[in-house]
């Protein structure tokens, strides 16, 4: 498989995504005051941060299910200037194009329910990329070998766990190959015994070098899997580093107090 | 000689079970394909965003919901011909009753639409849908099923109103049960006899529909 972000040991290439000043409204609410960040091939970004600090509003910039108003986001060779001058039909162009560089995995995973399993792989693939129906199908069966439900491929979501739909999203998200993956708390509507499974894929994937932006709030897995880890709060990223500087050893004040309240939220 | 009650009974079941085949079931069945076919575009109108469109939707709407359907009915079958375009009674009932399930039906389809969530639409987005296929492939045939307990609804309220049929000379179930009640007059006998076929059906087409919502029931997203 090519052309799916992995790492290529070229380390003089520019940053596989790059975000610079993003900034979002929504009415009076300024909920992205300038955005930077930038994340190698083959890395793992995960952002932490309080709620509504604009975790998610970040991420849905990166594919534009949220259009920013200033900004630019680029991710390989698609590059997107956001703004005024975007709008209507390029502005539905721009995103396309944008889209077509990630996938993504959803906090509720939203799978199709009116389709099977496999039937939710092969979606993208098949109907949006136009690829041979049987060649999607044996793909589709080897990604969900990958997420251990090859032999669900026929039941239907409703049929499934929490864990397994989860795991399904992320079989859907990597079989239209994107460069990028992007997960939007993607365990924390498990119950907890579930939440294992779906974290054990991710750091799988993480190994075989997909690129990937995660927010979460499990600090085991950003300790363990993370190549940096990007602190958020009120719309600036207000720490960034390595998990152990910014989870073990955090400069600022705002930092602490949230890795303190996560560890004792009493 | 006087015929029985029985003997009328007897002479009468034919006609109106041919009132049912040729006339009631036919102009139901032809109105309901049409009129949701026409309910679709108005639904995907309204939902445009696309001021001209939305007005013409919502005008569409309007008129079919604020009037009867029996005057509906009489614009076009008396109506029609005196603008030029004379009509057959069968054609013109299609017509007046496609229109009025394409009105009543759209705002089911539209509630339906809107009823999708929009992950549902950001997920197909995600994987590179776009908005017509996103429509075709993940949020009609999902919408479907939340529409089918309220457009069977509509289909039931459309078998009882093809009795207006009658007021423009369709041969369905009702007139068959005039023409025959005329010259007998007995006419509580021949309109109970319609009745009770109207009720028959309904009660086919509303243990259809319970089976039909068990199935379908499954496959939404909640
Ligand atoms: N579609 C929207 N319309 C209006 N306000 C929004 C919208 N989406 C997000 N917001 C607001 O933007 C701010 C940031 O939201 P965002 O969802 O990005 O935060 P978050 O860091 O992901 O929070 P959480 O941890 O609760 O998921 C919040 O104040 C939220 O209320
Ligand atoms: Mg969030």
């Amino acid at each position: 498989m090519d052309g799916n972000g992995r790492v290529d040991g070229n380390t003089a290439e520019a940053p596989l995504l790059e975000v610079r000043g993003l900034q979002k409204s929504f009415g009076d609410n300024h909920v992205l005051r300038g955005i930077d960040l930038e994340a190698p091939a083959g890395s793992v970004t995960v952002l932490i941060g309080p709620s509504g600090s604009g975790k998610t509003t970040v991420l849905r910039s990166l594919n534009a299910l949220e259009v920013p108003d200033a900004g630019t986001v680029r991710v390989g060779d698609v590059a997107v200037e956001f703004g005024p001058a975007l709008s209507g039909r390029a502005l539905a162009r721009a995103g396309a194009r944008l889209r077509a560089q990630s996938g993504m995995v959803f906090q509720s995973h939203n799978l199709f329910p009116h389709l099977t399993v496999l039937e939710n792989v092969t979606e993208g693939p098949v109907v949006v990329q136009r690829r041979p129906r049987e060649q999607a199908r044996t793909d589709g069966l080897a990604l969900l070998e990958r997420v251990g439900l090859r032999e669900k491929a026929d039941q239907h979501p409703f049929q499934l766990s929490g864990g397994q739909q989860q795991r399904v999203g992320i079989a859907r998200a990597l079989a239209v190959r994107p460069q990028i993956v992007l997960f939007d708390e993607p365990t924390s509507a498990l119950d907890p015994e579930l939440v294992g499974e779906v974290l054990a894929v991710m750091k799988d994937l993480a190994a075989e070098g997909w690129t990937m932006a995660v927010v979460t709030h499990e600090m085991r897995f950003a300790r363990q899997v993370a190549d940096q880890v990007l602190f958020l709060d009120g719309g600036v990223i207000v720490e960034r580093g390595t998990p152990s500087a910014v989870l073990e050893d955090p400069r600022e004040e705002r930092t602490r107090r949230f890795l303190q309240r996560l560890i004792d939220p009493l | 000689m006087e015929e029985s009650t029985w003997d009328l009974v007897r002479r009468s079941l034919l006609p109106l079970a041919q009132g049912m085949l040729e006339g009631t079931i036919p102009l139901t069945a032809l109105s309901f394909v049409f009129g949701l076919a026409l309910a679709l575009v108005v639904a995907l109108m309204r939902l445009s965003g696309v001021a001209p469109l939305v007005g013409v939707a919502r005008f569409f709407v309007s008129v079919i919901r604020g009037t009867p359907l029996l005057v509906q009915l009489f614009l076009i079958y008396y109506g029609l011909p005196s603008a030029g375009f004379p009509l057959d009674p069968f054609p013109s009932a299609v017509i007046a009753f496609s229109l009025n399930v394409g009105g009543y039906a759209s705002e089911v389809i539209r509630a339906a639409i809107l009823a999708v969530p929009k992950g549902q639409t950001e997920a197909a987005m995600t994987i590179g849908m776009g908005r017509a296929t996103t429509l075709r492939r993940i949020v009609l045939p999902q919408a479907a099923r939340v529409a089918v307990p309220p457009l069977s609804n509509t289909l039931i309220s459309l078998v009882k109103d093809t009795s207006l049929a009658s007021a423009v000379q369709v041969t369905e179930v009702l007139r068959a049960a005039s023409i025959i009640a005329g010259p007998t007059y007995e006419f509580f006998l021949l309109y109970g006899l319609a009745a009770v076929y109207y009720w028959v059906l309904c009660l086919v087409l509303s243990f259809a529909q319970t089976r039909a919502e068990a199935r379908l029931d499954r496959f939404v997203a909640k």
